[in-house]
């Protein structure tokens, strides 16, 4: 990947924004290694946060007082910033929700529930979280739709060649599948697979939470239905994520949940709901996480998404290399320009878990387990992984405290 | 002695690595199975009954040190011992042989094969269970 200075972005200058890494965590600096589950915040997000709480704070959508119309144009403001991230026709069209996971739970009932029923397939990937996964599952359980998946090969890619036999079980309805896998880092063909389920007369549900806070987005490029991301894996506050959804399917389909702000009247027999994006943002929200989304935004967008993609892109061929020196570790998932900044691997001999411990006393911050992806490791036949995933102020120093620490496993386990 | 050294000390690598009474009991009278789904630990005991008493007990599983180490030791405590006596037996008597500091979700491992191994009483001798491992092996049912 051919990098332009102008393109690069300084990580031991934005680390002066994360008040953790001047700090000692356990008698160490700490080497994050753990973004791709939650990243850490800068403070101009802290600080605008409490600067909303301080000056700006009141319930949304309802006082006519000047307080609450601050705090509407700050969550409106964020909605905008959030909408525009992903270029989004509309800001109308997306919908704050509590997390990535409760945007795909509210397509997989909102609409899933009344499009579905027997004759009806419902594809997912063996890569997919199980936020994208379990949904569709359970939806088409419930609604008696076929579930079927495409498989992935050895190095973690979709084998697309098995469409075909998937589109002779049935009506494809829905495909959902993430842009970038949360625990390979794989990116996938979301275009092709939009293409293809477009021509079987099916929507295409995007899972971007792994996709959106390392590479720029483009849902009208995509050309997606659906496409679901969240705050705290990109700097901002955890609480807050967004769905965004074509307008004609988010019209017809039926709200998630009810009360509060989706209503527009109520009598003792009937109920009419609010119009978009209000429709399906049910109670009082989230609003100053949802204002820290927009703050985060911000700040990665300053950054910039380009200097991110290469930055990890770095850290990734440097992890890759160092591994392959080592004997007994097995890495999985494709070559590094094939994926993002997560690497994902086993030690011989040793359970991820004894590894992400010894690791820890080294101020070396992975995870291990199965990252809510099991079907993907029954596939790779291993129980769980270690997976080192990286973020803008991940540091070349600390993929050598990760290979220092991993040497030290090996010492204490004999392999 | 660094934390490195009191969680992985020699005793608990040499059960990780040599297991005690590993593999499928044949025959036995009673079986269960549970997950750890932190860190997706495994663990299946078989027991063999002579009357009340546990005559034999083993298992099998796949997950890290502590779980597989910890569920190793348990295997040599309870052989001999009844039904009764193991069903009521407190997490502390596995906890002190294991003898080393465990954080809280290290705990779960530790005590992974005890839970197990309590459900199998329970389903075989009618023992009573404790509360915290009663949903144990409950799952949405897709199939």
């Amino acid at each position: 990947m051919a990098v332009s200075p102008a393109t690069r972005l300084d990580a031991h200058k934005l680390r002066a924004d994360f008040a953790v890494f001047d700090e000692l965590v356990g008698g160490k600096p700490v080497a994050y290694l753990d973004s791709a589950s939650s990243t850490q915040k800068p403070r101009q997000v802290l600080d605008a946060m409490r600067e909303f709480y301080e000056h700006s704070y009141a319930n949304v959508h309802r006082g006519v007082y000047d307080l609450a119309e601050r705090a509407t144009a700050g969550y409106e403001g964020a909605r905008a910033k959030v909408a525009a991230f992903v270029n989004a026709p509309s800001h109308r069209e997306l919908i704050f929700t509590r997390s990535a996971t409760e945007a795909l739970n509210l397509i997989a009932y909102s609409w899933g529930l009344d499009n579905l029923g027997p004759g009806d397939v419902v594809v997912i990937t063996e890569l997919e979280h199980h936020a994208n996964f379990v949904p569709w599952q359970f939806i088409a359980k419930r609604t008696g739709a076929t579930f079927a998946h495409i498989p992935i090969d050895d190095l973690g890619e979709l084998q697309l060649d098995h469409l075909d036999e998937i589109a002779s079980r049935g009506n494809v309805k829905v495909v959902a599948n993430n842009l970038v896998s949360n625990t390979l880092g794989t990116i996938n063909p979301v275009e092709k697979l939009a293409a293809w389920a477009h021509e079987q007369g099916a929507i295409m549900v995007v899972d971007a939470a792994q996709a959106a806070p390392h590479k720029k987005i483009d849902v009208q490029a995509l050309g997606c239905d659906f496409l679901a991301f969240s705050s705290h894996k990109l700097c901002g506050p955890s609480g807050a994520g967004a769905l965004w959804g074509r307008r004609d399917l988010l019209e017809a389909m039926q709200p998630f949940n009810l009360g509060g702000e989706m209503i527009r009247s109520v009598s003792l027999d009937r109920t009419s709901w609010n119009e978009l994006p209000y429709k399906f943002e049910a109670g009082t929200p989230a609003i100053a996480e949802a204002y820290g989304f927009g703050e985060a935004i911000d700040y990665v967008s300053e950054v910039g998404l380009d200097a991110i993609e290469a930055h990890e892109h770095e850290l990734v061929v440097q992890t890759m290399d160092a591994l392959a020196e080592i004997p007994g570790i097995r890495i999985f998932g494709p070559p590094a320009d094939r994926r993002t900044g997560i690497v994902s691997f086993e030690l011989e001999g040793v359970h991820p878990h004894d590894v992400a411990q010894i690791l820890n006393w080294e101020g070396v911050a992975v995870r291990a387990g199965h990252h809510c992806t099991q079907p993907l490791m029954t596939r790779l036949g291993v129980a769980a992984t270690t997976r080192a995933s990286f973020y803008l102020y991940s540091l070349p120093e600390d993929v050598d405290r990760l290979v220092a620490g991993l040497r030290k496993v090996k010492d204490t386990f004999g392999v | 002695m660094s934390e490195l050294d009191q969680m992985y000390r020699e005793v608990i690598l040499d059960h990780y690595k040599n297991p005690r009474s590993h593999g499928v009991l044949e025959p036995h009278d009673a079986h269960a199975e549970g997950q750890n789904p932190l860190c997706g630990d495994e663990v299946t005991v078989y027991v063999r009954y002579d009357g009340d008493v546990i005559a034999d007990v083993s298992f099998e599983g796949r997950g890290c040190a502590i779980s597989q180490a910890a569920t190793s030791m348990l295997t040599e405590i309870v052989k001999g011992r009844t039904a009764a006596e193991v069903a009521v037996m407190p997490k502390d008597e596995l906890l002190e042989e294991i003898g080393i500091p465990l954080t809280p979700i290290r705990l779960k491992c530790a005590l992974l094969g005890l839970g197990v191994l309590k459900v199998a009483l329970h389903n075989s001798k009618g023992t009573p269970l404790p509360e915290e491992w009663q949903g144990m092996g409950d799952d949405l049912d897709l199939g």
